[in-house]
């Protein structure tokens, strides 16, 4: 009896090692330990032994029975794992393929810097002010303290479309709008496209600047300064250096043009600078007395101060580029460099 | 303008180099744009002389010279041909170096042997000129180096002038403020005038029939003149300023202005009916030849200058033909004069005449100072033209300029500036810039301008000159310290950069063009309803930027059409920024934020993924509603329409919310795209931003989170080609179950199975209560209502599965 189950446990151990899938294996395990297996069947004829036999048989057909369960369940835990990689290595896809991916797009460059400025001045506390791109002479120049005949029109080469009625040379026209509309303090931003009648490498008959205009009681120069230095500093880095110098504006007195050290060459003259090592970033200046009287301020009771940034510039010196006409060809692959 | 270093050492000791001086010019608000050093390494090239020029044996196009410098005689092979013996030429000899580090070696050229080279301007640094050798003028001295008889080497300084500093433009004007800069010392030159002839009152008179447009006019008198070049020393200032040289007598005039810078005329006083001047208005009409030989028609705002009996100049912009002094005058009259700065700038432009004078004029002269200036020229001409000077000025000066006087306190001056400058400090640095402190206290100045400060008038100006003069770097860098509300962002900021970010995340690229349109493009466009009224400018840059635009598609059509011919690949623009229409009655036209898209080329980028199929009118209208719902409108309806002339007559519609018109959608017609040099099928469209600000609804109330499952049952139905998609979800919203929460359209084909002219259209509807869970008769229930509706309506029958 021993000796048969010794025989059956050989057996068995070789068909679960034979068993090269799961169903297999599930057959081999029907074979041996069903209920109608060879073993459960041979266990089942030990009632036919003597009293005697049966310990030692009985210890016998339980180890075999355990060696043989065992063995499947070690068998079966191979062919499972053994399944799946196989299921894996058929799903493997190759990752070098390009992903699934919708159209791109992107903010123009101008909006971009346009929206990088105005965050600034919001932030120092500016409201944002817009006004219309056809003006009237008056708001373009004469409130501006820019007479008819006057040779400071020569500054900008200005598009009429009729007696008085220009396209804006400048933002400088919405601080006049502003002022007749609203007691001071005034404390705001206007950002917008402006035109002159120019065209080429550095110049377009359309471009943007960003004007900004602060009157209040005991607004100085200095805070002028202090006010610009902030803004470049946050714009273009804590280092900046930043110089202001006497210039002319007829709607400012004192007026300034404020360079920073090139953002090329850092100073030592470049073809960027002019070899000056610095770069005309922005006019400012004092709110002229003048103004005041077109818009019915007291020059004796507030000061204030305004300026105009050209976005295109900044716009050029931030990215390295050198001709102002890419702006408004609008070529996508221009376009998709900023997004 | 063009100012040399070395002359302007004629009038301040300049300690600074070119650079420094440069820099502290700039700082001072007369900004230098440029510092070119001209003649420098010059020092071997001496003045010599062409004794003879020959033919070269072996080459027809060189010659064979013969130079001497005085000592030496030399031979050189030259390939210029500009010169004949006599003249002075620039002589490098064997061994000395040019500017450039070209060493000059005796050669052999064509068998010739060549000790040296005759050099041009070009070669010695001096300009760009390159076309022959440089003749130098006849009397420099033989042997003496070039850059010593030339007065070299010299800096010319780019100064870019503001228009309110009139009194720098002239070198010593520029000296007045680099005295005031450094503390030096201004020599400003102090004419003796030689007027031993006749009293000028025998010889000539002045009448100012004008005074309100001229207020002086003085005249000097100078007989028996000799008209001939200019010496060297002049035509050299000249040449450095971008002068060109005519004669003695016209170059004085010119030196005049470039030196003092007023302007000066001379005429030829035999040419001048009765010898005499009268300042008038013109006739209306009157037709008269400036000196340049063109015929300028006058109006009666026009200032001219006659003589007994008609006009001779036009006043302060140029002389006329009739007076002009040649080679053959004699006897001269030169008038220095002050002419109204505004009725100059209205004369100049209305003639379209701009010159040296004219510019000066117009930013307002000295009115002290020409008599400085006429005085000046005298002297100069007497002794460079000979001549005899007749005795005392003709000065007619009917009512003088009073003398300006400015009060400045310095509680303003520290209220502008936000910086202490005490009464003292001012007055010093007042003083220095040639003003005269009358009156001082602690607190205030009284302070006497001089007359060439025509921009200074007020006490603003005087504290401008205050911070210019102590420089800007001496002011502190504060923030101010007010306290202002802010206010909201305008809508317009608010919806442009949302319809801007909307469009971005659909896949689209923002193309910024220009406000101007060609004035064909509604013909482009189609014409008909494409004909909008325009703002049209007056002095276009050319015809195609003639108008304002009225549609941001043409922009947007001609960017894609070039983005196609470039091979940019898949082109997907918008564009957001405003349209100009003209107002009967108003000045100012209104001005309409829109945003406008154009889609091209595939509907996906190229990948394994989807087949590469082109964009439709479906693509665009996607992108339209995703960014009409991030603009708050989300009832938008859309109607089809054929009377848009640029969008197919079957793909294109107007889109409305309510019943505001928000603009259109559609496929652009392949022959409008074409008219705009775009060859590839297009789908585009364009809202007006201000009627759907006006449209907007803003965001819906928040509703909690459904507590009970919701069911989905499809919908296959088939219905005739005709019935819109939009009768059907019309008809089920006309059932009003509130348990249908969703109906959404997610197939639509036809053929097969379906009969002709039928379409087949499945919807997936979603239904579900806030109250219960639904049960299958709830549901059988609404199934049922919506079918009933739907078939009522549309005709709509479910297909057999």
């Amino acid at each position: 009896m021993i000796d048969r189950l010794e025989a059956l446990e050989s057996e068995a151990l070789v068909r679960v090692a034979e068993a090269v899938d799961l169903s297999g294996l599930e057959a081999v395990r029907v074979h041996f330990l069903g209920r109608k297996g060879e073993l459960t069947l041979c266990l089942r004829d030990m009632g036919r032994l003597s009293p005697e036999a049966r310990p030692a048989v009985g210890q016998a057909a339980n180890r075999v029975k355990a060696a043989v369960e065992a063995a499947l369940g070690a068998r079966e835990a191979a062919l499972a794992s053994a399944g799946a990689e196989a299921r894996f290595a058929a799903e493997a896809v190759d990752v070098t393929r390009p992903g699934r991916r919708a159209h791109r797009g992107g903010l123009h460059p101008l909006t971009l810097v346009v929206r990088e400025i105005l965050d600034i001045f919001v932030r120092l506390g500016y409201s944002v002010v817009e006004g219309p791109e056809v003006e009237g002479e008056y708001y373009n120049f004469e409130a501006l303290n820019i007479p008819a005949d006057h040779p400071a029109r020569d500054m900008q080469d200005t598009f009429y479309v009729a007696p008085g009625v220009v396209l804006r040379t400048h933002t400088s026209p919405v601080q006049v709008r502003v002022m007749e509309a609203q007691r001071p303090p005034v404390k705001m931003v206007a950002p917008g496209k402006v035109y002159r009648c120019d065209s080429d490498i550095t110049h377009s008959p359309m471009f943007h600047q960003v004007e900004g205009l602060l009157v209040d009681q005991g607004v100085t120069f200095a805070d002028l300064k202090g006010t610009l230095v902030e803004f470049l500093r946050l714009y273009y880095g804590p280092d900046t250096g930043v110089r202001f110098r006497p210039s002319y504006f007829p709607f400012t007195e004192p007026s300034a043009e404020v360079d920073i050290r090139c953002v090329m060459c850092g100073g030592a003259g470049c073809r960027t600078c002019g070899g000056t090592g610095w770069l005309e970033i922005l006019g400012c200046g004092m709110v002229d007395p003048a103004v005041y009287g077109f818009v019915g301020y007291d020059p004796e009771a507030v000061q204030g101060f305004a300026f105009g940034l050209g976005v295109e510039r900044i716009a050029m010196l931030k990215y390295g580029i050198d001709d102002i006409r890419l702006f408004y060809e609008n070529d996508v692959r221009f376009l998709s460099h900023f997004a | 303008m063009l100012v040399s270093l070395n002359w302007l050492k004629d009038y301040v000791d300049v300690a600074l180099g070119a650079e420094e001086l440069a820099h502290g010019l700039t700082m001072a608000g007369l900004e230098v744009s440029r510092v070119e050093r001209v003649g420098e390494g010059l020092g071997d090239v001496v003045v010599a002389q062409l004794l003879e020029r020959g033919q070269h044996p072996n080459a027809d196009r060189l010659s064979r010279c013969r130079v001497t410098d005085g000592s030496e005689t030399y031979d050189i092979v030259c390939g210029a041909t500009n010169m004949a013996a006599g003249d002075r030429v620039a002589l490098a000899r064997v061994g000395a170096v040019l500017p450039g580090g070209f060493k000059i070696q005796k050669a052999k050229i064509r068998g010739q042997a060549s000790f040296g080279m005759m050099c041009s301007e070009r070669e010695l640094g001096l300009s760009q000129e390159h076309e022959g050798i440089l003749i130098l003028p006849p009397d420099l001295p033989l042997g003496q180096p070039v850059a010593e008889a030339l007065g070299y080497p010299d800096a010319l300084l780019e100064v870019e002038i503001t228009p309110n500093r009139a009194d720098c433009l002239s070198v010593v004007g520029v000296a007045r403020e680099v005295a005031a800069l450094t503390g030096g010392e201004l020599r400003v030159p102090r004419p003796r005038v030689p007027d031993a002839g006749p009293a000028v009152a025998a010889e000539t008179s002045v009448e100012i029939l004008a005074p309100d447009l001229c207020h002086r006019y003085a005249a000097r008198v100078i007989r028996g003149v000799t008209i001939g070049p200019s010496p060297a020393w002049l035509r050299r200032r000249l040449l450095a300023a971008g002068v060109r040289s005519i004669n003695n007598v016209v170059d004085v005039t010119n030196y005049v202005l470039l030196e003092l810078g007023h302007p000066l005329h001379a005429f030829d006083l035999n040419r001048l009916a009765g010898g005499r001047i009268v300042v008038q208005r013109a006739t209306d009409g009157e037709v008269f030849t400036t000196l340049d030989g063109q015929e300028r028609r006058l109006g009666r705002d026009t200032l001219v200058i006659c003589d007994a009996e008609r006009p001779v100049a036009v006043a302060g912009v140029m002389g006329g033909l009739n007076s002009e002094v040649g080679a053959d005058t004699v006897d001269l009259l030169l008038e220095s004069a002050y002419f109204l700065p505004e009725g100059i700038r209205r004369t100049s432009r209305a003639l379209g005449l701009r010159t040296e004078a004219s510019y000066r004029f117009e930013r307002g002269t000295d009115v002290e100072g020409l008599i400085r200036a006429l005085d000046r020229a005298a002297e100069l001409i007497a002794s460079l033209a000979g001549g005899t000077v007749a005795a005392g000025i003709w000065d007619a000066y009917p009512t003088p300029h009073p003398k300006r006087r400015v009060g400045l306190r310095t509680a303003a001056i520290h209220r502008v500036l936000g910086v202490e400058v005490g009464a003292d400090e001012a007055g010093a640095r007042l003083t220095a810039l040639g003003m005269t402190v009358r009156a001082r206290t602690r607190e205030a100045l009284e302070v006497e301008i001089p007359t060439h400060r025509v921009d200074v008038e007020r006490e603003i100006d005087l504290i401008e000159e205050v911070a210019r003069l102590g420089g800007y770097d001496a002011i502190p860098a504060t923030l101010p310290g007010a306290a202002v509300g802010s206010s909201p962002l305008p809508a317009a900021v608010v919806r442009g950069d949302a319809a801007r970010d909307a469009l971005v995340s659909s896949g689209l690229y923002e193309a910024v063009t220009l406000s101007f349109g060609d004035p064909r493009d509604d013909q482009r466009l189609g014409g008909g309803a494409a004909d909008a009224p325009k703002v049209v400018v007056e002095n276009p840059l050319s015809r195609e930027l003639g108008i304002l635009r009225t549609s941001l598609l043409p922009g947007l059509l001609r960017v894609a059409g070039l983005n196609v011919r470039r091979q940019a690949g898949d082109v997907r623009l918008f564009e957001v920024g405003r349209t100009f229409h003209p107002v009967a009655g108003q000045p100012l036209p209104r001005e309409v934020q829109r945003a406008a898209a154009v889609l091209i080329g595939s509907r996906v980028p190229l990948g394994p993924w989807a087949k590469a199929e082109p964009v439709d009118f479906f693509d665009a209208k996607g992108v339209l509603v995703d960014a009409l719902a991030r603009l708050g409108v989300r009832d938008v309806a859309f109607e089809p329409t054929a009377d848009l002339p640029w969008l197919h007559p079957g793909r294109g519609a107007r889109v409305r919310a309510g019943n505001r018109d928000l603009g259109w959608l559609g496929q652009v017609r392949g022959e409008r795209a074409e008219a705009f040099e775009l060859e590839l099928p297009a789908v585009a469209f364009e809202l007006d931003l201000e009627a759907v600000g006006a449209g907007a609804t803003g965001p819906a109330p928040w509703r909690a989170l459904p507590r009970y499952p919701a069911v989905e049952r499809d919908l296959a139905l088939v219905v005739e080609r005709a019935v819109p998609v939009q009768a059907v979800l019309d008809a089920v919203a006309a059932v009003g179950s509130p348990l249908v929460r969703s109906v959404v359209l997610f197939d639509a084909f036809e053929g097969g199975r379906i009969p002709a002219g039928q379409v087949s259209l499945a919807f997936r509807v979603t239904l579900r209560s806030d109250e219960r869970t639904l049960t299958e008769g709830d549901i059988a229930q609404v199934e049922s209502d919506l079918l009933a509706c739907i078939g009522e309506r549309t005709g709509a029958r479910l297909r057999d599965s």
